[in-house]
């Protein structure tokens, strides 16, 4: 709330956060962030429940598929970063390559001030996708097999099955899912960092880039309003999702 | 029927290896292809094998900035290393206390913790403390906030484990004149055996693959972790990829192992941890 080095500060009111607010290069990371955490969350909520669902039917090589789909967890964000800023590379790139080879036109993932930020998120829902689908798959596991044979005698098709007894048994996983990717994409920093460093222009600023920006200009009154706007959005929007979440479980 | 559901399911198979190849498989394995070759070569960014096969680059490497990267992985299995250990003590600790004892007091003391799972740090205030304390910029200031920050998901995990174990077993040992120190490190410690491997590994892949932290807490060349080495052979070797992905590989390769070795252990952690969050 201050200007200040380590060791003289002079108090100037709500003036930096006011700066966040009206300053275009600064509330551009507000909207971000929020748009990036729902995103990410949103698609690790729908394309790792399908996952787990394909991977906990009777297919011969699930166990394989399933550390596939988990190994990229382990793997430093720094290094992911790096390696999909040379697959999104804009003119040699392996991704445009293959959309190349089905005729459609190379695509500057990261250099189009519009389309950058849903590069990252593609790229962060595709490291996260595995934490999220192993957690579905312990909550499907966990779902009493007779339920599934009660409805099958009463003849529901497979499709009822998933919608009318999965779906609901297996809230309490997509609960953590959720709480937990997106806090996760609130707090995001080291992707879009090692991918873009926040550009093109302002393009992929969220809180946690700016935050950082700011401390390396010195700037560091901004920098610490950056941290308690972002502090004060995850608690706003965290725990009552959470609460709204825990009250919608099946007992 | 029968045959026509099992067809299904093998086409499921080879679907799904497809996908998996095609979305998981190949980023690494263009990792992998492009550490190997030679740097006009790499640059190109494709799939091809390298016409021979330079393993030479990483030997370039490791005695980039003078063996830099020996001394960021010295720094950071050392940071690893202590932060864990840290963090099982205290984590096992805390845990049994705050199972045990439900007063006001200690479910105050619950909730800040789970307070703890969600807040950023806050960065300015730390390094205003740190340097106050003189541990600003040393592996051990480095630990303590590592240490800081995963002890609230360790507490929880291992507090949930503790509902599973029973209380008559600290009842005999209290009855046979146990202490209390003893009742812990003897009885209960032992027991938590399945929790602190998940403790150990996970926390100790958080912490190997953290950027976030050492960025802020720790700058400075001799301080270096693995992870900022990357992050700088990124600005030095932008135009030569294929040092960059013997860097990338070199990284990785601890976490494949661990993998291999844990990977059930690992899952299962995880969604341990994930769900009673």
């Amino acid at each position: 709330m201050t200007v200040w080095s380590f060791d003289s500060f002079k108090f100037c009111g709500f003036q930096n956060f006011e700066l966040f607010f009206t300053d275009d290069s600064l509330s551009i990371g507000i909207k971000n962030t929020l748009l990036y955490a729902v995103l990410t969350c949103g698609l690790k909520v729908i394309l790792a429940f399908l996952i787990a669902v394909f991977l906990t039917s009777k297919i011969i090589t699930k166990n394989f598929l399933r550390s596939v789909v988990f190994f990229p967890n382990l793997v430093s964000t720094i290094a992911v970063g790096i390696t999909f800023s040379a697959l999104m590379h804009p003119s040699k790139g392996l991704i445009n390559k293959a959309l190349e080879f089905i005729h459609i036109p190379a695509v500057d993932w990261l250099g189009n001030t519009h389309l950058a930020l849903f590069s990252v998120i593609g790229t962060d829902v595709w490291k996260g996708v595995g934490i999220a689908t192993v957690i579905y798959i312990a909550g499907i596991q966990s779902i009493d097999k007779s339920y599934y044979e009660a409805a099958s005698i009463d003849g529901a098709t497979k499709w009822e099955q998933l919608r009318y007894i999965t779906l609901p048994l297996v809230r309490p996983a997509m609960n953590s899912v959720i709480i937990l990717s997106f806090i996760g994409g609130m707090r995001t920093f080291d992707l879009i960092w090692s991918m873009t460093g926040g550009g093109p222009g302002f393009a992929t600023d969220v809180m946690a880039s700016i935050i950082y920006k700011q401390y390396a200009a010195g700037y560091y009154g901004l920098s610490t309003a950056g941290n308690v706007i972002m502090f004060v959005l995850i608690a706003a929007l965290a725990y009552p999702l959470q609460k709204f979440l825990l009250s919608r479980e099946v007992r | 029927m029968k045959m026509k559901k099992k067809k299904l399911y093998l086409l499921g198979d080879v679907l799904g290896l497809f996908f998996a190849a095609v979305i998981f498989i190949i980023p690494f394995l263009f990792m992998l292809v492009n550490s190997l070759k030679e740097r006009r070569e790499s640059n190109l960014l494709n799939l091809s094998l390298p016409e021979i096969f330079h393993w030479e680059n990483y030997a370039t490497v490791f005695s980039a900035n003078n063996y830099q990267i020996l001394t960021a992985f010295k720094n950071s299995i050392l940071i690893t290393a202590c932060s864990v250990l840290l963090l099982v003590i205290l984590g096992s600790m805390a845990g049994y206390v705050l199972q045990r004892r439900t007063d006001k007091a200690h479910r105050f003391i619950n909730s800040l913790i789970l307070t703890g799972l969600m807040v950023p740090a806050a960065i300015l205030p730390t390094i205003w403390m740190m340097q106050n304390m003189h541990i600003y910029k040393t592996l051990f200031g480095m630990i303590m906030i590592e240490v800081a920050l995963q002890i609230p998901f360790t507490i929880m995990l291992y507090r949930g484990f503790m509902n599973s174990i029973p209380e008559e077993l600290e009842e005999a040992g209290y009855i046979d004149g146990c202490s209390k120190l003893k009742l812990f490190t003897t009885i209960i410690f032992p027991l938590l055996k399945p929790v602190s491997a998940t403790v150990i590994i996970l926390n100790a892949v958080t912490i190997f693959n953290d950027f976030t932290n050492p960025l802020y807490f720790l700058p400075g060349a001799k301080n270096v972790t693995v992870q900022l080495t990357l992050y700088k052979f990124m600005g030095q070797y932008s135009s030569s990829y294929n040092l960059l992905f013997a860097d990338v590989i070199i990284i990785i390769i601890p976490m494949l192992i661990l993998f291999i070795f844990f990977s059930k252990r690992i899952v299962s952690g995880m969604v341990a941890g994930a769900v009673k969050g």
